[in-house]
């Protein structure tokens, strides 16, 4: 008689499901991929990103998309580690089959997938990764904020001449290509304009204690600390300063925006202040039209890196908007199988987001450079009593 | 000479917290010859089931803080944990006792990895802020040198659990039995002595102290995450084995001096080798004085 073996009918049924769905083509949907940190140490810039991704999609959609199609976002959840933003990446080309990536905040975590995407040919918008080497991956990589050799540079302008400070002490995680380069460049400005780095730390991401390093920092009497690292650090980092009787200001760089900072620091923070990418009490009505929609949908403030994943949707279906009055056969591949049409109208994408110009974000105009940079002002916000304040407008 | 005493005052709070998950490590040790490996999970989710029994109790805004409500978080936090302690040897390594002590080796890095993914699952990847059970308070010492009273707090809490530890040992009649099984389990086991109960209690004890460890890092550094435990339960490893691996007296110290050393290195060399300390500890008592401090050497027949 006849018998199964018993890991058949399991089998069986995968293997149907899978012809199943897979035969339910959608034509009419562009796909696009998205990794980003939705858990981990720092996700609240992954859920950031996602909803203002989400919330630019959305909108599009319902105003009947691009010529006709939908664009669908696929997200992968990367967990804030770098191996896990190259699995996902991988997934979303090989398996999901997406015409373009969106992502990701966390520059370690964009470097690992970046020259995933630029082998395989799939442009790259980075929201908010700042360091320099992302974008030099490859011509299909490409980003809407500023670098950190701008970041570092109005930091040290801002320390010296706004502030008159000349003494500073930085306290870098040096696990982190994002905050080992921002406190690189900062260093370089800020000796270059005559101040002194009195002192200069290090921790690792996901440490819990950073005694050791501040009492060391306190010893040699800075001015202030600058502290290039991402918000759930710097919380911490600020409270046990405080503790040791550190009383200076901070300076941090855009790894501070999140609304989880205040909430770990609380009032340790008070008095300190950082850069970011965008102000939300803004009087441009395009920002307050986005700030609006954000909190009806998502019942909280939007944050820069939402902000910025916002104009990196716009951006990139900005150029699919372009290809399908410029080329609307090659459009038309894009919802269609991954074959060489395809590829040729993703290489055809890849130049029309290149020549972005005076894209009207909620960020400011987005113009992208030869390096495939966005030139920017960056927005520096002071910290008082548990609330942010806005301070200046830096041009580049 | 200012921040040396800093340095110290803060290694010593640090260094507490690394002998109480070292004390867990050498007792069973002592009394297996296991390295349990799961143990820093342990004070892991020691920290977690404070950080709910906080929220359910209602504790964690300062208005609310109360040293008893403290106690009683801590208390529960020690309870969970020597349950979970207890399960883990019965479900894991009570099955493998007779196999060789690389299978229960193996099985001991398998719990580690299930309590770290299970804690993943169940806590959620991203770091939880630790309520502030106690209000935190700035106390400056004499010579300049500030401390919290979480610190402090930190240090009572781990000498008086040290030394009740202690005690407990010698002084009753199931510490008496411990040490029996710790010297020769068959022999123990002829006298009388029910060895699978004794190695249970041993395990609730020891993951009791993690939990306080868990508890006590949450009030001073309040933020925790599935993951936590993978590097203070290395280092703390580390600490059992530079006081001697089995010798309790040995784990306080190794703990104590893990922290210090950590932050004079920090201090006097550089802030990129905190980690690094460790293993060159490590090494170098491996090398040196392989039974550690206060171990003894044993002399093995091949």
């Amino acid at each position: 008689m006849f018998r199964m073996p018993r890991v058949a009918l399991p089998l069986i049924t995968i293997a149907l499901f899978v012809a199943l769905t897979g035969c339910a083509k959608r034509e009419t949907e562009i796909k696009v991929g998205e990794y980003g940190s939705l858990t981990g140490s720092t996700a609240t810039f992954g859920v950031s990103s996602k909803n203002g991704i989400e919330l630019f999609v959305d909108n599009l959609n319902a105003q009947g998309g691009i010529g006709g199609k939908k664009v669908h976002v696929l997200v992968e959840d990367d967990q804030g580690k770098p191996e896990e933003a190259a699995t996902a990446v991988n997934k979303l080309i090989a398996q999901d089959g997406v015409v373009a990536v969106l992502g990701e905040v966390a520059s370690s975590r964009s470097l690992a997938a970046a020259p995933i995407c630029q082998s395989a040919g799939v442009p790259m918008i980075s929201p908010s990764s700042t360091n320099p080497k992302v974008t030099d991956v490859g011509d299909n990589i490409f980003r809407v904020c500023y670098i950190d050799p701008f970041q570092g540079m109005v930091i040290a302008k801002f320390a010296k001449n706004t502030l008159h400070f000349t003494k500073a002490a930085v306290f870098r995680d040096n696990k982190n290509d994002y905050s080992v380069g921002l406190a690189n460049y900062f260093t370089e400005s800020f000796h270059a304009m005559g101040g002194i780095i009195v002192s200069d730390e290090a921790y690792s991401e996901g440490d819990q204690d950073f005694k050791a390093q501040l009492t060391n920092i306190k010893s040699k009497k800075p001015e202030f600390i600058f502290v290039p690292g991402y918000y759930t650090e710097v919380g911490l980092i600020a409270r046990q300063a405080r503790e040791l009787g550190l009383k200076v200001p901070m300076l941090g760089g855009d790894g501070w925006v999140s609304e989880r900072l205040l909430e770990i620091a609380q009032d340790a923070l008070d008095g300190s202040y950082f850069v970011n990418h965008y102000w939300e009490k803004d009087a441009n009505p395009a920002v307050q039209g986005f700030v609006q929609n954000y909190k009806k949908r998502y019942s909280s403030t939007p944050d820069g890196l939402a902000a910025l994943a916002y104009d990196a949707a716009g951006v990139l279906t900005h150029a699919m908007q372009g290809l399908q009055q410029k080329d609307p056969k090659a459009f038309e591949s894009l919802s269609g199988p991954p074959n060489a049409d395809q590829k040729a109208a993703r290489a055809q994408l890849k130049e029309l987001i290149a020549a972005t110009r005076d894209y009207p974000g909620v960020t400011g105009r987005i113009s992208l450079d030869e390096h495939r940079n966005a030139v920017k002002p960056a927005v520096f916000l002071g910290i008082q009593n548990r609330a942010y304040t806005f301070v200046a407008t830096v041009e580049p | 000479m200012q921040e040396f005493f800093q340095q110290l005052a803060n290694g010593i709070a640090w260094g507490s917290i690394y002998a109480l998950i070292a004390l867990g490590y050498t007792m069973v040790y002592g009394i297996l010859r296991l390295i349990n490996f799961a143990h820093g999970d342990v004070y892991m989710v020691g920290a977690f089931a404070a950080y709910y029994l906080a929220g359910a109790l209602g504790v964690g805004t300062i208005t609310s803080a109360s040293p008893l409500m403290a106690a009683l978080v801590l208390l529960g936090s020690m309870v969970i944990c020597a349950l979970l302690g207890m399960g883990i040897e019965l479900l894991a390594y009570r099955p493998v006792r007779r196999s060789s002590r690389i299978t229960a080796l193996i099985t001991a890095i398998g719990v580690s990895l299930f309590l770290e993914n299970a804690g993943i699952l169940v806590f959620g990847a991203d770091p939880k802020f630790f309520p502030q059970v106690i209000a935190p308070r700035t106390i400056t010492l004499p010579g300049g040198v500030l401390v919290t009273n979480h610190q402090i707090m930190v240090v009572v809490v781990s000498i008086v659990l040290m030394v009740g530890l202690t005690l407990f040992i010698q002084k009753t009649r199931t510490g008496k039995a411990m040490r029996a099984v710790a010297f020769n389990r068959d022999a123990a086991s002829l006298m009388g002595i029910p060895t699978d109960r004794i190695i249970t209690y041993t395990f609730a004890l020891g993951s009791a102290l993690a939990a306080a460890a868990g508890f006590l890092v949450g009030l001073t550094n309040p933020k925790i995450e599935p993951l936590m435990g993978v590097m203070p339960g290395i280092k703390a490893f580390v600490a059992a084995v530079l006081g001697g691996i089995g010798s309790i007296p040995g784990a306080m110290i190794g703990g104590l001096l893990m922290g210090i050393s950590e932050y004079m290195v920090v201090g006097y060399l550089s802030s990129t080798y905190r980690d690094a300390i460790a293993f060159v500890i490590l090494i170098v008592v491996l090398l040196l004085k392989p039974a550690g401090l206060l171990g003894r050497n044993v002399t093995e027949k091949v």
